[in-house]
């Protein structure tokens, strides 16, 4: 149903008037134009879709944009803060953490959502966050490496 | 990758695209170099077969431009699917050419910029392109050299560059920028004989690790795939699917559909196709179609595949034969007859086919998810019946490929849309499409026969292949007497083999033949009581194939020991693209669940000159992981014509859990001649990891992948 909503989007107070069922993947990428968030496989299995709603992980391929109503929804557009990248987007680089790049916003997103509860992870913690994102380049043991190295940049307070 | 808007388009083109006149017109002034790949002779022989119009550039298929602004650009059919050309042969062109690595620019895989190329696959940028690109680089250099001369009145002899400035050796200060020496004007020089290239000793930017020069725009979302293509008035496509291969539409009511708001339909015979501004609204509206199919009965499934691939084998080809088999079985102790099994695999990128297209004066433009723009191009205008020049197709960065995308479906699915509906249209395919229409790595049969000497050799080998396809099919091994047959030599079936499309798979038909032939090979030494690493060194025709072993058992620190020895350690090798590959891994086998967890792998390999070591150690580790996949869990379940397989909670492919501590070693051949490194690290990984587990528990697996299931089987 057709209905007004509102919610945070990457810092900015947005309104929008949609059918509510939909999914929120498809009104970020298609009605706000913000495409980094990626289509998958669209039944939660992969998490190219991962966004920020409230600072927790979900995939936006299977989340009804109603559910973020009054919410603060983050992508991966908006983990930078003006124009400079975020310690785990920096680290990603900085450690060649990926190929094609088609998963890396989820991978990224997901790793930040995580990196928050627990600042100071073990590889085997990183590894059991992260095992339900996927990547076919195989990136993964780099991808560890990268989310390591943001903590200890994270927790230096850079 | 440089979004391709620099200048005019050619309107004017011939047959084939667009003419050396049309380029130097798109492209402004500045120098230009063109060379050619050793693909020439097959790009004139296209151009001859399709009766080019006179004017076609048919001498070249890759040009360097130096422009006013003293930026570099390549501009090249090849594409960037994260394999990573977009920084390595940046490297080759910046080392040569003497500017910084940021002076260069990639205009790739945009089929009305780029001259024609077969496509990017097969492990052959580095190999084949590489070598001609820096002889361009090289000429360039040359040119400007002389230009600089002429502009300072100091003989080339005295000048130097460093970072696209030619200076005076002996006044420093006396120098000229290469954008200056470029400026107003328009000079074209070809590559026609080998020029000469930097010796590894003065490379300043080839051999050292760079990262991705497109990681930027990747972590931050602003690298457009295909799909983030969106144009002012675009729809999105959903299109009506047959519930199996070969099925045919006998009815279908639309009526439900049509009362979604916004949506628009179009039929045109079987094609039906569902319109609407936003895709999950098609999506709805096409689950609201209803339609009847007549579809086949299955005649095979996943497990009847190999008896019936058997069955309907065509004669075998001979590939490559010595001595006298019949005459090497009398002279063995022992003969093993072995049949290895591999079922069919799904390339699986997380970007599947996605196109959108776009019908504007006559001309249509497509943005691809593809690893042949110039063959979508083709395949295009034979759909619409218009001339190829009229067709340009633009590939995006591309989520991942591994030969999948060298099929182009969705590119003529978009373009017949954008066609029928009249306005820019998105196809982009759910996973459930992708892995129906996925062309496989087919499914294969692999029957070997082979005896071990009194003296501890290897009497005789007599290795048939079935449907795999024959690359990596020939041994290295020192045997008297061999010979290697493939029975239907492609991966590619004649009509009545395979129930579904196939096609060229990551290293394609190597994967299979490797587990095969390594398997084997391990079996006979554990026959033979010889450790599986010792035996190999013993019986290697190839002392490179013997050094790369040995580096491959030094970084592992191998210890001999005949299997099975309890530790759970595997050995393969193999070649692939020119490299040479040799992988050890360990493993862990539960003996109740029959699960596999590897513990480390080891992969060393020997890949002749190295032009980025980051990016090759990347696609080692690419490699590893990506085949554990195969090795273990991968296996697409069908019915006839029906995939069964619809998304990745059946279809499992490597995940963060399965990670296996990796070690790579790239021997220091810079040398030598490039070779592949996309693809030959994947083929080592069926066979080590089923040679660790026979080392772990005894029991040896003949069949891909050696899931839980058949690991349980197994220990019978």
């Amino acid at each position: 149903m057709e209905e007004k909503l509102q919610f945070k989007l990457n810092g900015k107070q947005t309104t929008l008037t949609v059918d509510s069922d939909r999914m929120l993947l498809w009104v970020l990428r298609t009605d706000l134009g913000l495409t980094g968030t990626k289509y998958g496989c669209g039944e939660s299995h992969c998490g190219a879709c991962t966004v920020l709603v409230d600072n927790e992980a979900v995939r936006s391929c299977m989340t009804p944009v109603k559910d973020v109503r009054g919410k603060e929804v983050v992508t991966i557009e908006g983990l930078g803060r003006d124009g400079s990248l975020h310690p785990v987007q920096r680290a990603f680089m900085d450690t060649d953490a990926l190929q094609c790049g088609y998963c890396t916003p989820g991978m990224i997103m997901n790793a930040y959502a995580f990196l928050r509860k627990n600042p100071r992870p073990t590889p085997t913690e990183i590894v059991l966050a992260m095992d339900d994102n996927l990547c076919r380049c195989g990136a993964h043991t780099r991808i560890v490496q990268a989310i390591q190295d943001a903590a200890a940049k994270m927790r230096g307070g850079s | 990758m440089k979004a391709s808007t620099e200048g005019e388009q050619s309107r004017d083109s011939n047959d084939r695209g667009v003419s050396r006149r049309d380029f130097l017109k798109a492209t402004g002034s500045g120098i230009f170099i063109y060379f050619s790949v050793g693909e020439v002779p097959l790009l004139q022989r296209e151009a001859q077969s399709r009766g080019a119009s006179p004017g076609l550039p048919s001498d070249f298929n890759a040009f360097l431009k130096i422009g006013e602004n003293g930026r570099v650009s390549c501009f090249t059919g090849k594409i960037e699917m994260g394999q990573g050309p977009i920084t390595s042969l940046a490297q080759e062109l910046a080392d040569e050419l003497d500017v910084a690595l940021e002076a260069v620019d990639m205009v790739m895989g945009d089929t009305d910029l780029c001259p024609w190329d077969m496509g990017t696959f097969g492990s052959m940028t580095t190999r084949f392109f590489g070598p001609p690109l820096r002889a361009a680089a090289a000429k360039a250099r040359q040119v400007l050299l002389e230009l600089a001369s002429e502009n300072l009145g100091v003989p080339v002899v005295h000048l130097a560059v460093e970072n696209g400035v030619v200076f005076d050796k002996a006044n420093t200060a006396h120098h000229v920028l290469y954008g200056q020496l470029a400026r107003g004007k328009r000079i074209e020089r070809q590559v026609t004989q080998q020029a000469v290239t930097k010796k590894p000793p003065e490379f300043k930017i080839i051999g050292k690790p760079v990262l991705r020069r497109d990681a930027r725009a990747k972590v931050t979302g602003a690298a457009k795939y295909a799909g983030d293509v969106q144009l002012p008035g675009m729809v999105y496509a959903k299109l009506l699917r047959p519930p199996a291969h070969g099925a045919r539409l006998i009815d279908v009511d639309l009526s439900e559909a049509k009362k979604v708001p916004g949506v628009e339909i179009v039929r045109e015979d079987d094609f039906i196709a569902v319109f609407h501004k936003y895709p999950d609204v098609a999506e709805i509206a096409l689950s609201k179609v209803r339609a009847r199919f007549d579809t086949p009965p299955p005649i095979v499934d996943d497990t009847t595949i190999f008896e019936h691939l058997l069955k309907v084998a065509p004669e075998g080809r001979i590939v490559a034969q010595g001595g006298s088999v019949e005459e090497g079985e009398r002279a063995a102790k022992t003969i093993f007859e072995e049949t290895y099994l591999d079922g069919y695999k799904a390339h699986a990128p997380i970007e599947p086919h996605t196109a959108v297209a776009e019908i504007s004066g006559g001309k249509i433009t497509v943005w691809g998810s593809t690893q042949t723009p110039f063959g979508a191009k083709d395949e295009v205008a034979k759909v619409l019946q218009i001339p190829p020049a009229n067709v340009r197709v633009i590939t995006p960065f591309v989520g991942g490929g591994f030969g999948g995308k060298t099929t182009n479906l969705q590119i003529v699915e978009a373009a017949r849309c954008a066609r029928l509906c009249g306005k820019p249209v998105q196809v982009a395919w759910s996973r459930k499409e992708e892995f129906f229409f996925d062309s496989f790595r087919p499914a294969a049969v692999i029957k070997i026969r082979s005896g071990l000497s009194a003296a501890g050799g290897i009497a005789f080998w007599d290795y048939r292949v079935y449907f795999a396809g024959d690359r990596g099919s020939q041994h290295f091994y020192d045997i008297p007497h061999h010979k290697t047959t493939a029975y239907n030599p492609s991966w590619v079936g004649p009509k009545g083999s395979h129930p579904f499309a196939t096609g060229p798979w990551r290293a394609p038909a190597n994967n299979t033949n490797t587990f095969a032939r390594e398997s084997h090979i391990d079996t006979i030494a554990a026959k033979a009581g010889i450790d599986p690493i010792e035996f190999r060194l013993r019986n290697f025709a190839d002392e490179k194939m013997k050094r790369v072993v040995l580096a491959a058992a030094e970084k592992a620190g191998w210890t001999p020991a005949k299997a099975p020895s309890g530790r759970g350690f595997g050995v393969a090798c193999g070649i692939d693209a020119g490299t040479y590959v040799a992988a050890i891994a360990e493993v862990d086998v539960d003996k109740t669940t029959g699960r596999v967890k590897t513990k480390r792998v080891v992969c060393a390999q020997d890949m002749g000159q190295v032009i980025n070591p980051e990016g090759a150690t990347i696609q080692m580790e690419g490699c590893i992981t990506m085949g554990l996949g195969y090795a273990l869990t991968e296996d697409i379940h069908f019915k006839g014509g029906e995939i069964l397989d619809a998304n990745f909670d059946t279809y499992e492919i490597p995940r963060f859990s399965w990670m296996p501590k990796i070690d790579t070693v790239i021997l220091d051949r810079q040398d030598d001649p490039p070779q592949g490194g996309g693809e030959p690290a994947i083929i080592v990984m069926g066979a080590v990891i089923g040679n660790a587990i026979f080392d772990a528990v005894g029991a040896r697996l003949h069949q891909m992948p050696m899931n839980p299931g058949r690991v349980r089987e197994a220990l019978k």
